[in-house]
């Protein structure tokens, strides 16, 4: 049989496995640089406080309130899409929580109405965009809307205090420490659930649909893959990891506030950019999202601990961020 | 298929075509720009549905609700137009896209597709630079390169029946050549193809039959004993004009 095509016509660079391996892997090379500039400014600035351990066991409690959100939400960027309700459907897994908790005073069963009411409200932006053809932009900033507006009206702004679940299960296992004092439980299953979508995305036929649609969606259909489907579930996966991290965040807090999830919407989108996701999908790496929303943690905390406060924060923040996309732009670039 | 029509809201793409490929048999189908051969690819490889009224048969037996998955397992494969490829994926994802090789749960088998994508880039694609391995991104590759992988792409497969839509077009001569060698070989492998392109010149040689579509109708069709090069272009001329083949009512 013969070959079908001639001498490839462009001159390559023929390399070692080592070149190829830092070409492939730039992005994620160029934000771990970054990273580290950044760490390092920090630990200059503000040496007393970057060296103790206890600025890391707070830093490590508060990243996974968004972090558990931005690695699902890296799915629904890779497959072009972007999600803005996550938010309000936190607030909206924790209504479902506490009604079911005050009904039945159980809490298995609320837990479980938490993470249902959040993968259900996942899964309703997944089928507004698809079946209505509505830009998931424009639809998710309608759920949003509409998400909290509901909790709003359902609980009249009141909040529920959640003291009775002090020292359970369920506390010690979701916020309590792991092993030593050192260690969140929060930091964990975020640990878990980055490898987790680390698997879904990397590993699994699922994943590398979600790559397909991203890339090029008419190849992706025209190649079967199911377009609809997959974008369907990357939003039920948003929505069930909101559903957990509004459970993570208000058991720390022992307390569930209706404006729960209020303030992470630009956290979170932060963490996935700063990874290298492109806006455009297709691409876009799990491990990026994970080091981004540490990084985005650590602008938070290095803010306060260098001591920079009140007017300053925001300025310095949106410094950071823009140079940290701009810096790891230009590793990667020169890498690639 | 029979009486197949496809209506895009105002548009007429396709008007009652009738239209056979049989087995062992190249199809050369001609036609201008908007004449609808994109459009009747997309249904034989289940893309889209025919209007009501329109039946696709497949070794003599109606299919009904026809979609890729089903097309494929029939044994339809296609290259289209536009390649229907994913740029910024690999090498090795391109080729498996769509019905990735898996072990359990839907858990990707990596390594026996770059294995086989890593075969296939010799046999087939006859790449020989070192710098292009399955985890390149197609991105990288030239317009030839890209063709190789999606014809290699549909033949492994295992084709019945394959279709290539435009496939020359963008190729250099050397190129070109060696995917008309190609269609060829589908021929003696005892496999039927289904060969589009604007290009006479490129048709003629290669195909049994040549299928000539106007404004959604078929104008006509002839064995390729039956004409020569130069009274097909003559005839092509004359669709383009009246719409029909000089000789007279077309042959369904």
């Amino acid at each position: 049989m013969s070959t079908l095509t001639a001498q490839a016509p462009t001159v390559r660079r023929e390399s070692g496995w080592f070149s190829a391996y830092v070409r492939s892997h730039a992005l994620q090379i160029g934000i771990v640089g970054v990273a580290l500039l950044i760490w390092l400014a920090f630990v200059i600035g503000a040496p007393k406080a970057f060296l103790s351990p206890q600025i890391y066991t707070a830093y490590m409690s508060t990243t996974p309130f968004f972090a558990l959100v931005a690695l699902p939400l890296t799915l629904v960027v890779i497959a072009g899409e972007i999600d803005l309700s996550f938010g309000s459907i936190m607030t909206f897994g924790m209504l479902a929580f506490s009604l079911v908790y005050n009904a039945t005073h159980s809490g298995p069963l609320a837990v479980v109405a938490c993470l249902a009411a959040g993968t259900a409200a996942g899964l309703i932006n997944g089928a507004v965009v698809v079946r209505f053809g509505i830009p998931s932009l424009v639809a998710t900033l309608g759920t949003q809307f509409f998400w909290r507006g509901l909790v709003n009206v359902v609980t009249g702004g009141n909040g529920t205090a959640l003291t009775p679940f002090n020292g359970s299960v369920l506390h010690e296992g979701l916020v309590g420490r792991v092993l030593t004092d050192f260690l969140p439980a929060q930091m964990v299953w975020t640990v878990v659930v980055g490898v987790v979508m680390w698997v879904l995305l990397n590993r699994h036929r699922f994943g590398a649909h979600v790559y397909l649609v991203g890339d090029n969606v008419e190849s992706a259909r025209l190649m079967g893959v199911n377009v609809g489907r997959t974008k369907i579930i990357v939003f039920g996966l948003v929505g069930l990891a909101s559903a957990f991290a509004g459970l993570v965040v208000s058991l720390q807090l022992l307390y569930y506030w209706p404006t729960l999830g209020d303030g992470y919407l630009l956290n979170t989108l932060a963490s996935v950019f700063l990874g290298g996701t492109s806006v455009f999908g297709g691409s876009g790496t799990i491990f990026g999202t994970f080091v981004g929303a540490f990084i985005i943690g650590a602008i938070n905390a290095g803010i306060v601990a260098v001591g920079l406060a009140g007017f300053w924060t925001q300025l310095i923040y949106g410094l950071i961020i823009v140079l940290s996309v701009a810096m790891q732009t230009y590793i990667s670039r020169k890498l690639a | 298929m029979a009486s197949v029509s496809k209506t895009f809201g105002e548009v007429h793409s396709l008007r009652e075509v009738n239209f056979e490929i049989g087995q062992n048999e190249i199809v050369g189908l001609l036609g201008d720009n908007g004449a609808g051969k994109s459009t009747l690819v997309k249904i034989i490889t289940g893309y889209h549905q025919p209007d009501p009224g329109g039946t696709v048969y497949w070794k003599g037996q109606p299919i009904t609700d026809l979609d890729v998955v089903k097309a494929r397992k029939l044994g339809v494969q296609a290259v289209y137009q536009e390649r229907a490829l994913a740029d910024q994926q690999s090498l090795w994802r391109n080729i498996f896209m769509g019905r990735e090789r898996t072990t359990f749960l839907g858990l990707l088998d990596v390594n026996r597709m770059q294995h086989e994508t890593r075969q296939l880039m010799t046999q087939l694609m006859g790449f020989t630079s070192t710098a292009v391995t399955p985890d390149t991104s197609v991105k990288h590759m030239s317009g030839g390169e890209r063709q190789g992988v999606a014809i290699t792409r549909a033949l492994h497969f295992e084709a019945e029946l394959l279709i290539l839509d435009e496939p020359t077009m963008g190729l250099s001569l050397s190129e070109t050549a060696k995917v008309l060698d190609f269609v060829g070989d589908i021929k003696k492998a005892g496999k039927a193809c289904l060969f589009i392109d604007h290009n006479i010149f490129h048709v003629h040689p290669v195909a049994d039959r040549i299928v000539v579509l106007d404004r959604g109708r078929v104008a006509g069709q002839f064995l390729k004993g039956e004409l020569g090069l130069e009274e097909l272009v003559l005839e092509l001329r004359h669709v383009a004009e009246t719409g029909s083949l000089r000789s007279g009512a077309p042959s369904a």
